[in-house]
């Protein structure tokens, strides 16, 4: 209605619109979706005065490239990259002002895999069941960005507390995420339960929205068999029949029928969603 | 209807709590009938405003997960003290289904059963059904009520597309789906109902605890 948006220059290998997500539908089938790293969200909203759980972009390892119909704060975070406006460099982590037709990009991630892109009055696609965000895994909300899509932007609020340092920890070289163990941790053996806690596991390249998958050692079961399909949580460990852990991310399904031996702290999780394949990951079991 | 779909004896319901991570509780039950009887329950309490915040109630076969608790602690203290009522005592929706028994596994079905395919459509009409999960894919519910007798198994080759609105059978399950996907379940109907529509509200024809019954409409 305003006429304010972006239009796609160049999409990125997988770039996707994403807010907090849409909680509270798992008992319909309804994955939850949403930002994979919460905390970088929050951060790019935050510097270009948007609520915190306003629609962003987030790319996957080579960003994306959008031109703008209008005048706009933009701020790009998560995975550092380089920035660039109409070509020339622009600071990362920092709200940059541009100005209507220049286009804005965010280059291939120096670390980590999601870089983040906010503007100015947020993303305003249609919300489904009340969140912007792309679900990948049933298809709600906006297709994946294409060449030459518009997506329409919000009414920007001015900037009112500036953010000097942003309090990011930034992509890790090792993972270190907690675990809870359970709720089917007595379908491994004892063996399996020393194997997690102890051994190292490095990120495959398989890994994507809806898990993160692990390469390492297999877990054993204690109990053959199928386990009849229970609801899923984020950060649970399933382990599928290869023994190869899989941590649940914000695309995983809502029920599941592989057991899980434990469940990552959320905290953990944004970190998780940034580690490249090959990145090495050990589990800490915690109460 | 006022037939009780529980088959169990309602006020002696067992209940295993599990801890699932830092907000979640999976409470694990005998079997179908009894998870269905305590996601009931757990609506009820709900719905009078006696259950503490939960994010999520998402029921499965034999289990109920309660996830984004604000006291896991104290929720998973109380439950096994619970009193779970019958099924029979809620009034719950009524869904009509039409559908066109048309499926390409009818037949298999039916001989599965020892009975005609005409009869298989009688005794699929006949029967109260009760959604007693989702899963799989938005709007795509799990309904028991079907006799023991007539569990099936699922395909043994799945088909890599299934129309969006068949009618489809899987063990103790009857399922519609929502929109065209892979799927390995037996087909036996078609319906034009839209089970799943953002667009409307609520989005799902058939969430948990939603009674159905379906109708036969004349093929074509």
């Amino acid at each position: 209605m305003t006429g304010r948006g972006v239009a796609v220059v160049r999409p990125g290998a997988l770039t996707t619109v994403q807010d907090l997500g849409r909680p509270g539908y798992a008992h319909l089938g309804v994955v939850r979706s949403g930002a994979l790293d919460p905390a970088a969200v929050r951060l790019v909203n935050r510097l270009v005065g948007n609520a915190e759980g306003a629609a962003v972009l987030e790319t996957t390892v080579d960003g994306c490239a959008v031109r703008a119909r209008c005048a706009v704060t933009v701020a790009v975070g998560g995975a550092p990259c380089p920035v660039r406006v109409d070509g020339r460099p622009a600071a990362w982590g920092t709200a940059v002002r541009v100005a209507a037709g220049s286009v804005v990009e965010a280059g291939t991630a120096v670390r980590g895999l999601r870089a983040y892109v906010a503007f100015g009055g947020g993303i305003e696609v249609e919300p489904v069941l009340g969140s912007r965000s792309t679900d990948l895994l049933s298809g709600l909300g906006p297709a994946p960005l294409a060449r030459g899509a518009v997506l329409p932007l919000g009414t920007e609020t001015p900037v009112r507390v500036p953010i000097d340092v942003p309090p990011w920890p930034g992509p890790p070289d090792a993972l270190v995420l907690r675990v809870r163990l359970g709720p089917r941790d007595d379908w491994f053996t004892p063996g399996a339960l020393r194997t997690l806690a102890t051994r190292a596991y490095r990120v495959s390249p398989a890994s994507n929205r809806i898990g993160l998958r692990l390469e390492g050692p297999a877990l054993e079961r204690a109990v053959p068999g199928e386990l009849a399909s229970e609801g899923m949580v984020l950060g649970a460990v399933q382990v599928p029949p290869d023994g190869r852990p899989v941590v649940f991310l914000a695309d995983h399904p809502t029920t599941g029928g592989y057991p899980v031996v434990g469940v990552v702290r959320e905290a953990d999780l944004g970190a998780a969603a940034q580690a490249v394949p090959g990145t090495a990951v050990r589990f800490v079991p915690v109460r | 209807m006022s037939e009780d779909l529980s088959g169990a004896p309602s006020t002696d319901v067992r209940v295993r709590v599990l801890r699932v991570g830092e907000r979640a509780l999976l409470v694990e039950l005998d079997g179908g009938a009894e998870a269905e009887a305590f996601h009931a329950e757990v609506l009820r309490r709900r719905a009078a405003g006696v259950l503490p915040a939960v994010r999520e109630v998402v029921p499965a076969a034999r289990t109920v997960l309660l996830d984004g608790v604000t006291d896991p602690d104290r929720l998973a203290a109380e439950l096994p003290g619970w009193e779970v009522g019958p099924l029979s005592a809620r009034v719950e929706r009524v869904v009509e289904v039409p559908v066109r028994y048309d499926g390409p596994d009818l037949a298999e079905v039916a001989a599965c059963w020892g009975v005609s395919a005409e009869e298989a459509v009688r005794i699929h009409t006949g029967t109260g059904f009760r959604v007693a999960f989702c899963g799989f894919a938005p709007g795509f519910g799990y309904l028991t009520g079907l006799d023991e007798r007539y569990e099936v198994p699922r395909r043994a080759t799945p088909r890599t597309a299934v129309p969006a609105g068949s009618v489809a059978l899987a063990g103790p399950y009857t399922g519609v789906y929502p929109r065209s996907s892979p799927g390995g379940w037996q087909l036996i109907g078609t319906t034009d109902v839209v089970l799943w529509d953002t667009g409307r509200d609520p989005a799902a024809l058939l969430s948990p605890g939603t009674r159905v019954r379906f109708t036969a409409e004349d093929a074509r």
